[in-house]
């Protein structure tokens, strides 16, 4: 390899400016509420998505000449064929199969396809069905390094991979079980306000400690339940909005990185380290300046790692900034303000969109139970595929209020 | 610290058995080279032939310098634990059975990072192991992550024990007590623990060597076995059937006929119906109960064994009928094994070369002590093996097939 070491991560010798996101901006954020089993397919929840998308912007399907999908339960088809399913006919077309970071990649996609002209209106939907014995075959086969070399040790599934990063993580930093508690106990007093978490019941620190083990040291208050539902948004340009007539919020900066650190022997750090810097530049903003953080919280350990990785901490220090925080919706850092994925429900890929619709609805000033207080900027994060030992994508935008 | 295994209880002839049920085994084709080291015993990873470096898991790329010349090769197989889980849900039948199940991350020496089933008695993280690969019930690889050295009890640990077919407690079918194996197996087994060794004879009226050495040994039952007989077989199988968990088949018929003899044909239809169609018999009448019972406790059907000649592998003419046989016998082995994999029983052929008995008594040496094939046998069994070559003629005939096998058949004979 002639890259020298340097230039391995991070902006590579033929790097250059990156042009802003200038004119960008997020419309229409929808949710189809989940639940725990469903009997439809995956086309039958983004059908719901795509008619909430069409009135929620007063316009009808057949104007969205961008399409972006993510699911996991969409096969045997792909994005083109579902095209014909919907009666679209658009001339931008994605599949993001990036798990908890295809609602962020999908922005990126879609804010330069409308900011070229390429598309006017892209509409992106993540959508996952959940059957009851579906689940099971979504981890048998998630990739071939996960059948070949993971699933058949315990088949413990992204608990059993998260579990070893966990106990790494804090063998390594001094998390406690607690750390990890706080904020699961946090998600699900914010969840309480949102009519769409399918967990209705408050989780006190004792109950999450006292929890039965999933993979040791996960127990059930650090995983998700996976769940069927749906959640999407349009990208257009500013002018789009305005002539639609629609409230907006805007993208100011986006980043996304796969693969990084490979040579860490266990995953402690994602991609957005790499980025980060560039994240808040193109923004021109800085953590503090953020009204609430909407990270990827398939496992209370990430979220921790994205505080340190997005900067709100060094390395290591994710658990103190646990311990001196609070992240209520009142909180000193309004965190997963919905509940997250861990008290709303995991709809599969549609799990990195929900903290994209969240942080949407915070800026448009629809959140309605789950409000943070005079927020216009906000944080949102994606994570996801955990192909073998680690996630391998991640992500992040700001989004401001205009 | 391992806990050694209890005695099992008679079994409550009430009970349901327990079906046996599969550990996940979908792999990539390229995964298979693993299936390949772990059936020999042996420690592989790939290697990029042209970088050097280690990878893992199986690519078709290597992700240092792109080449696709990955071939697996003998690796080092020493490593440390970095991270570790008690896994206590998962959605899989297999198990879900067998909750909680310890597996960790372990970084080995020579680079790449896997994940592995961990014995009880390894240490925490940081702690050092040795891996191996093993077969696990559904037959393919899986790595196994064990301390340094040697800790008391060690075979007796739960996952461990999943991924072998330790005699320890087990009831052991040898199907021909007249070999000259016979009794040194008898004393392996025994030794490895075996609660009891089912002997079988043909002709019990006919007197032969060994007979009383067989008899005096505790635990040792002769039992009427004459693998030409279809109602003999079945008649042994309504019998013990249900209480074989591990059957060897040591059954062989070696006799000297030129292809040409006049009575080549009716020879070798005398040697095929005591090794193929025996085989043959075996497996009708005790395959379906041994693979019934791949998930039936402590002494639970584990293996099936066949002994068989070298040869099976590549002819040699001065036993050409026997070579047929013994090739018969490795086809009809490999069927079985496909019948008796779904229960999770294993199916370990031991390659043997001439055995230093009477029916070889022209060949030249080096050959075989049957009690070095008899401990090699109990060793493979002790690793959950799947194929055996078993002294010096068997592993230069192998190694030489692998190397070209168009110069094994031209030497052959010479």
């Amino acid at each position: 390899m002639t890259v020298a070491a340097s230039e391995a991560y991070g902006r590579g010798r033929f790097a250059r400016a990156r042009r802003g996101y200038d004119g960008v901006v997020l419309a229409v954020p929808v949710t189809v509420p989940y639940q725990r089993y469903s009997i439809e397919a995956a086309p039958w929840w983004m059908g719901k998505a795509l008619r909430a998308l069409s009135e929620g912007a007063g316009i009808s399907h057949r104007e969205f000449d961008g399409f972006s999908v993510a699911s996991f339960t969409m096969g045997p088809d792909v994005a083109i064929g579902l095209t014909q399913h919907f009666g679209l006919s658009p001339r931008h077309i994605d599949h993001v199969p990036m798990g908890g970071a295809a609602g962020i990649v999908s922005i990126r996609r879609a804010a330069r396809a409308v900011q070229a002209g390429d598309a006017d209106i892209v509409a992106c939907v993540a959508a996952d069905t959940n059957r009851v014995d579906s689940f099971r075959h979504l981890l048998a086969g998630f990739s071939r390094f996960s059948q070949d070399a993971v699933y058949p040790y315990g088949a413990g599934g992204a608990n059993g991979s998260f579990a070893l990063i966990a106990r790494h993580y804090m063998d390594t930093y001094g998390a406690r079980r607690e750390d990890f508690g706080k904020l699961c106990v946090a998600q699900r007093d914010n969840a309480l306000k949102n009519p769409n978490a399918l967990m209705k019941k408050p989780l006190t620190l004792d109950q999450y400690m006292s929890a039965r083990p999933i993979a040791e040291p996960l127990h059930l208050f650090d995983c998700v339940m996976p769940c069927a539902g749906a959640e999407a948004f349009l990208v257009m340009r500013e002018e789009t909005a305005q002539e639609l007539g629609l409230p907006f919020v805007r993208l100011l900066s986006a980043i996304e990185r796969h693969n990084a650190f490979s040579e860490d022997p266990v995953q402690v750090r994602g991609g957005w380290v790499v980025d980060r810097d560039e994240l808040y530049g193109m923004a021109g903003v800085e953590p503090s300046d953020l009204d609430f953080v909407q990270t990827y919280d398939d496992y209370p350990v990430i979220s921790m790692m994205q505080f340190e990785d997005l900067g709100f901490c060094g390395k290591g220090e994710g658990a103190n900034f646990v311990r001196s925080n609070t992240f209520t919706i009142d909180g000193t850092i309004p965190h997963n303000t919905s509940g997250g994925q861990l008290s709303v429900g995991q709809a599969g890929a549609a799990g990195g969109h929900l903290g994209i619709t969240e942080a949407m609805r915070q800026l448009l000033g629809t959140a309605g139970g789950t409000q943070v207080k005079d927020a216009e900027l906000g944080i949102v994060s994606g994570f996801g595929m955990i192909n073998y030992d680690r996630g391998l994508a991640s992500a992040a935008a700001i989004l401001a209020r205009p | 610290m391992t806990e050694p295994l209890p005695k099992p209880k008679r079994k409550n002839p009430l009970a349901r058995t327990n079906q046996p049920l599969l550990p996940p085994s979908s792999r990539s084709r390229k995964a298979h080279g693993f299936t390949r080291a772990a059936a020999h015993g042996r420690f592989m990873l790939q290697r990029c032939d042209e970088c050097g470096q280690y990878t893992y898991p199986t690519r078709d790329a290597c992700p240092n310098c792109l080449s696709s010349n990955l071939p697996f090769r003998d690796a080092p197989a020493s490593g440390t634990l970095l991270s570790e889980t008690q896994i206590g849900v998962t959605s899989d039948p297999y198990y879900r059975e067998r909750m909680p199940w310890r597996a960790g991350l372990v970084k080995l020496d020579c680079g790449p990072t896997v994940v592995a089933h961990l014995h009880g008695d390894c240490g925490g993280p940081g702690s050092l192991l040795t891996l191996s690969l093993q077969l696990d019930r559904a037959g393919q690889a899986v790595f196994f992550g064990k301390p340094l050295s040697e800790t008391p009890h060690m075979e007796d640990d739960r996952q461990l024990r999943e991924l072998t077919a330790d005699p320890k407690h087990r009831r052991i079918l040898l199907t021909d007590g007249r070999s000259s194996l016979a009794p040194p197996l008898v004393q392996a087994l025994k030794k490895a623990g075996a609660a009891k060794i089912f002997v079988g004879i043909a002709d019990r009226w006919k007197p032969f060597d060994g007979r009383a050495a067989l008899e005096i040994i505790e635990g040792v039952e002769l039992v009427d076995l004459d693998l030409t007989s279809e109602r003999s077989v079945q008649d042994l199988a309504k019998d013990i059937g249900a209480k074989v968990d591990i059957l060897i088949n040591t059954a062989d018929h070696v006799r000297q006929v030129h292809l040409f003899d006049a009575g080549a044909a009716a020879s070798a239809r005398d040697t095929l119906d005591h090794t193929l169609m025996g085989l043959m018999r075996l497996a009708q009448a005790f395959g379906p109960v041994v693979r019934s019972r791949g998930a039936d406790g402590v002494n639970s059907a584990a293996a099936w064994v066949n002994v068989l000649s070298v040869h099976a592998l590549s002819s040699v003419p001065q036993f050409g009928i026997h070579s047929a046989s013994q090739a018969a016998c490795l086809s009809l082995s490999q069927w079985l094994r496909h019948e008796l994999r779904q229960g999770g029983v294993r199916l370990m052929n031991a390659f043997a070369g001439p055995l230093d008995a009477e029916w070889f008594q022209t060949v030249p040496p080096p050959k075989l002590a049957p009690k070095t094939l008899a401990d090699a046998i109990v060793d493979g069994l002790k690793r959950g093996l799947e194929d055996l070559y078993v002294g010096d003629v068997a592993k230069d005939l192998e190694a030489r097939l692998l190397d070209n096998p168009k110069a094994v058949e031209r030497e052959a004979g010479q």
